[in-house]
């Protein structure tokens, strides 16, 4: 009996043994996994002419550049990065929302009337989904000139367009998953479809609205192609376009000042993520089923 | 869904009527901005033009010009290995990873935080780090990641992994999670050794987290581009002895920009032919993926 008692408490302390020895291998990975970051904290702080030669030293010593960086980089390629931030943060929250607010209506529409007109319209969004985007970027940046779609104000018209399948796709599927009942016992109260929408339908859409919302806000907010195709780029650059052309144009590049913008452009990302990391892993995995 | 038809007229009449507002401004910028585009494209696909206004139709011509350029096949085939040895690296390491961590250790969460975290880094800024990281290494050796187009290759393939395990290891887990802890106990009562578990039991049953895996992990290896350009940008270049270069890192996405806006502006309409087989590729590939998989989810 007590040995029996005994195997079992040698197996069970086996067990954790096992479990912290794999700890201990996941937290050794997990600081490799960090290593990029830190190099790029430790690199926007050192003398640009080590970054290349002295890549993963601490910036000790003559090759501390302090805040010389930051401050270089603020006015880097004769372009205030300031400008760069506004014009991204401008860009994806606008988009975002008009994105969010316009196909859930449309998404409500499809679902519920469900006419010939409606399953035309879904069917070529799933199957935007599908097409990658230089099949259509040649003639999308012509189309946007020419409807004089090319200003941070009004790109994004374009994003709604271009991004419309996965959130149709997704609000569809989860408008068929709430009782048609609801919206009728609310037409018999008297509500128009407007109010219909906007007092019952919209705060029942709340847990795709941010799933969609992530996804979108990801998608914009690193969206290089897109933009420096449809913009200006010598007068409006968001931060992915400054930081390419920093580096793509300069034959000698400030590689101190380069990490130093990369860093304050990750800086605001892990913020965000950080915050809200519950809903961009849950909307990651729901946006990921659109398979 | 044909149950849930609205049943009553003093519903879905009003709606009708509002058709406008609902689906109108998606609607039209829907068709701004992917269904004219995609239908000129098609169209300009067979023309040859500098601006659009110009277009003359030729036919076919652009797709066999597209079909024997060098640097497009060489692309296609870089391309293609590419998204073979990542799709089975990135797949291995995140259910490897996502394995662990559901097994119940000490920090698990903290791990999937910081698994996670390089997805939402963009694809330019991505390629700036890691170019950083490996000339840091490479310069020791009196080298760099544009000198070699091995170096390319696999740092193009370091920089994937390391952005996208953390993403389909989310998608993992969530399959694991799903398994009922009943089969596995039962499996360990009927004697299964955790190997034997692993590949009879879970596996079989986290199948479409796997379809979703590989089919993402394909398509996304096909359509890479930002990590690419700010990475090696094609490099090394090579010449051939026509005096065209191929750039061997070139990948499909960065041949079609390429074409498009490179010093040839008489090759417009030669690029958008690619782009119309590039999304032909992409599609195929990605309905052939989701079929076999979809099969072995039957039959198991």
């Amino acid at each position: 009996m007590s040995q029996t008692k005994n195997k079992r408490l040698e197996s069970l302390q086996a067990e954790k043994r096992r479990k912290t020895v794999l700890s201990v291998v996941l937290a050794v990975i997990c600081i490799i996994y960090v290593l990029p970051v830190l190099s790029v904290v430790i690199n926007s702080f050192k003398q640009n002419t080590f970054v290349k030669t002295d890549t993963f030293a601490l910036p000790t010593g003559e090759m501390w550049a302090g805040f010389d960086n930051f401050i270089k980089g603020m006015i880097f390629g004769n372009y205030p990065f300031l400008n760069s931030v506004l014009y991204s943060l401008f860009i994806t929250i606008v988009s975002t929302a008009l994105i969010l607010l316009f196909t859930s209506m449309a998404a409500w529409y499809i679902a519920r009337v469900n006419s010939v007109v409606c399953k035309i319209f879904y069917f070529l969004c799933v199957f935007s989904m599908v097409v990658p985007f230089q099949m259509v970027m040649y003639p999308l940046s012509k189309t946007a000139d020419s409807l004089h779609l090319n200003t941070p104000w009004t790109i994004p018209i374009v994003y709604l367009g271009f991004g419309a399948g996965l959130a149709i796709f997704m609000f569809v599927g989860f408008v068929k998953s709430i009782p048609i009942e609801i919206e009728e016992a609310a037409s018999i109260d008297g509500c128009g479809p407007l109010r219909t929408y906007f007092k019952v339908v919209f705060p029942m859409l709340r847990p795709t609205m941010i799933s969609v919302g992530i996804l979108e806000i990801m998608w914009v907010w690193n969206d290089y192609l897109l933009p420096y195709l449809v913009l200006d780029i010598n007068e409006y650059r968001t931060i992915p376009i400054h930081i390419q052309y920093l580096k793509g144009s300069y034959g000698t590049v400030d590689l101190g000042a380069t990490m130093a913008l990369i860093l304050l452009s990750i800086i605001p990302v892990i913020v965000f993520y950080l915050i809200c990391q519950k809903y961009i892993i849950k909307g990651v995995a729901a946006g990921a089923v659109k398979g | 869904m044909e149950n849930k038809k609205p049943k009553l007229k003093i519903f879905k009449n009003p709606l009708r009527r509002w058709g406008w507002l609902f689906l109108g401004p998606m609607a039209a910028a829907f068709i701004i901005g992917f269904v004219w585009p995609f239908i000129q494209g098609i169209y300009l696909s067979m023309c040859q033009f500098k601006t659009i206004s110009n277009a003359k139709f030729i036919g076919l011509d652009n797709y066999v010009k597209a079909l024997s350029d060098q640097s497009f096949r060489h692309s296609f085939v870089y391309t293609a290995l590419f998204a073979i040895v990542s799709l089975v690296l990135i797949n291995v390491l995140a259910f490897t990873v996502a394995y662990l961590l559901t097994q119940g250790i000490k920090g698990s969460n903290l791990f999937r935080t910081v698994f996670f975290m390089p997805n939402l880094i963009g694809g330019i800024v991505l390629g700036y780090i890691w170019s950083m990281i490996f000339d840091g290494i490479l310069s020791h050796f009196g080298t760099s990641i544009l000198m070699d187009s091995t170096f390319g290759f696999w740092g193009l393939i370091i920089l994937m992994c390391w952005q996208q395990i953390g993403y389909m290891m989310i998608i993992y887990i969530a399959g694991l999670q799903a398994v009922p802890d009943d089969i596995i106990e039962a499996a360990k009562i009927d004697g299964a050794t955790k190997t034997q578990t692993l590949f009879r039991v879970i596996i079989p049953n986290v199948m479409p987290s796997i379809t979703i895996c590989t089919f993402l992990s394909l398509t996304n290896g096909f359509k890479l581009f930002d990590q690419n350009l700010a990475l090696t940008a094609g490099q090394p270049f090579v010449i051939q002895p026509d005096g065209s270069s191929i750039k061997t890192t070139e990948m499909l996405a960065l041949n079609i920009f390429n074409t498009f806006y490179g010093s040839n502006s008489a090759s417009s309409g030669q690029a958008q032919a690619k782009a119309v087989l590039f999304f032909i590729l992409v599609a195929a590939l990605g309905l052939i993926q989701l079929g076999i998989t979809r099969k072995r989810e039957v039959q198991q």
